[in-house]
């Protein structure tokens, strides 16, 4: 039994392709990947992202708890302020990647992965020494994403909160169509856009007006498709492919998003261990120098032998290349190195490149 | 949708025969399933298709591939491959427009021309597919 969000019939009625992502009956495409991906780099396009889930810690020590989880450092946030950062294992992979948003100093706002979210809220419950409380809140929320320079316009028609105002990465509690909405200045397309947290119940209602303030602008409907396309560009990591259990920060170049000098955090001393010995493989991205596209999981071979391993790989649709992630021997993983990429057991050739691959200009 | 003429595998692909040539494409399903098409790879095993290569019914030719994923093509009738449409080569997205007709991919000479009544017809494909969904 796949599990549907509050905008699953919509999806339908509009004529979504949709597909199992991780146990969510979810809409791949509307129209095309490629058209969904242009109009959110030239435009605006929305995304039903409510199979994301929601956990809440609240109380006294709920930010020593949310700190002693995660690898960035929470105690930098301000009120009204979101990070992106890990939940780590103690060996040091990744339980998942996350937003933690501070609503208070007693009061803080996890975004997860969706088919991770028993699993991490399982992880942070295990973890609670603290005099806090910690509680799953994925049905409390539906997600809606407006993604691409026109965002701000689309939205803005829906809510008094001063958009402008918000700045990257800061969320602020208000109303969208009046009802009490999160709206955070973030996003997972390498655009300018926003992220709404919403009731469930209201979320059919927002969705199509939505889709009306944009029409204008030219929104459309988008699906996990071109978000995959998109974040690719981006180089924003997917769990699952760029990080898992067996893949630290380190590795998966997320080295930003750990702070060891803050203090004692779940997977901080294999980490500590790893850097003192230093890592072996490490994340880089490349581009298809022949003709073919690299695919999750294809060997990377350098020099006729198998070296790694392709993590995502798709057709750029902004850059008109085949672009693609991948695990190579960390001595091989810098920028110009010749490598190959096995597709159907042919070597093709490909040449790792600067990432993030595309990046909006500001 | 489907033309009556045609037959079709569950794989996906349709076969028009006229006389003892069979003309080969991908249904309009699979096309809408794959989404956009960005190549289309004509081979048999490592090596390039080409004129006057004999495949056997089942036989992959090739692949066609999209922005999410890679799907073979497979033969729906033994021959001989006497035309290929190099065509998409340069412009794939035309089987997303035109499936059933420009967008055709092979041309072979049939060298058993009873299978075909191992295909689908056009109300069993789509019976076919409606029960996949």
């Amino acid at each position: 039994m796949l599990l549907k969000t509050p905008l699953n019939s919509v999806h339908r009625s509009l004529g979504a392709k949709m597909v199992d992502f991780g146990g969510w009956d979810m809409p791949v495409q509307y129209s095309g990947v490629i058209e969904e991906h242009q109009a959110v780099r030239t435009a605006v396009g929305v995304f039903d992202v409510s199979h994301m889930g929601e956990i809440e810690i609240i109380g006294p020590e709920a930010q020593k708890l949310t700190d002693f989880v995660t690898t960035n450092a929470v105690s930098r946030l301000k009120i009204g302020q979101a990070q992106y950062t890990g939940l780590l294992y103690e060996h040091g992979g990744f339980v998942d990647d996350v937003l933690v948003h501070k609503v208070a100093d007693d009061h803080f706002f996890i975004c997860v992965n969706a088919s991770n979210q028993d699993k991490d809220f399982a992880h942070i419950q295990q973890a609670n020494t603290f005099d806090a409380e910690v509680e799953f809140a994925s049905r409390r929320y539906a997600q809606i994403a407006i993604q691409g320079p026109k965002a701000i316009d689309v939205l803005q028609q829906l809510t008094p909160a001063e958009l402008a105002n918000i700045r990257y990465y800061w969320f602020v509690d208000d109303e969208v169509s009046n009802v009490p909405a999160r709206i955070a200045h973030t996003g997972y397309t390498g655009e300018d856009g926003f992220e709404i947290y919403i009731p469930p119940e209201e979320a059919e209602r927002i969705w199509h007006e939505i889709l009306r303030a944009g029409r204008n602008y030219g929104i459309k409907p988008c699906g996990l498709g071109a978000r995959n396309t998109l974040r690719l560009e981006a180089k924003m990591a997917l769990y699952g492919h760029e990080i898992h259990a067996s893949i630290t920060p380190f590795e998966a170049d997320l080295t930003w998003i750990v702070k060891m000098e803050k203090g004692q955090f779940i997977g901080r001393d294999a980490l500590a261990r790893q850097k003192e010995k230093g890592i072996t493989r490490k994340l880089v991205g490349f581009e298809m120098c022949a003709r073919g596209i690299a695919r999750d999981g294809y060997e990377v071979w350098l020099d006729g032998q198998a070296a790694g391993w392709v993590t995502s790989g798709s057709p750029a649709p902004t850059l008109n290349k085949n672009i693609g992630l991948c695990y190579l021997p960390v001595a091989e993983a810098k920028v110009g190195r010749s490598i190959q990429v096995l597709i159907r057991n042919c070597p093709v050739e490909a040449v790792t490149v600067e990432t993030p691959f595309y990046k909006r200009a500001k | 949708m489907y033309p009556e003429k045609f037959r079709y595998t569950k794989e996906h692909e349709w076969v028009s025969v006229v006389g003892d040539i069979g003309t080969v494409g991908i249904t309009d399903h699979a096309q809408a399933e794959l989404g956009d098409i960005v190549y289309v790879d004509y081979k048999l095993g490592r090596d390039a298709l080409k004129l006057g290569d004999k495949i056997k019914q089942g036989d992959s030719f090739g692949s066609v591939e999209s922005v999410k994923a890679v799907s073979d093509i497979y033969s729906p009738v033994s021959g001989e491959i006497t035309e290929i449409n190099t065509e998409l080569a340069d412009s794939p997205e035309k089987l997303n427009a035109d499936p059933h007709s420009s967008a055709w991919l092979v041309k072979i000479k049939l060298s058993d021309p009873g299978e075909v009544s191992n295909l689908l017809s056009a109300s069993d494909y789509q019976t076919y597919i409606g029960a996949e969904k």
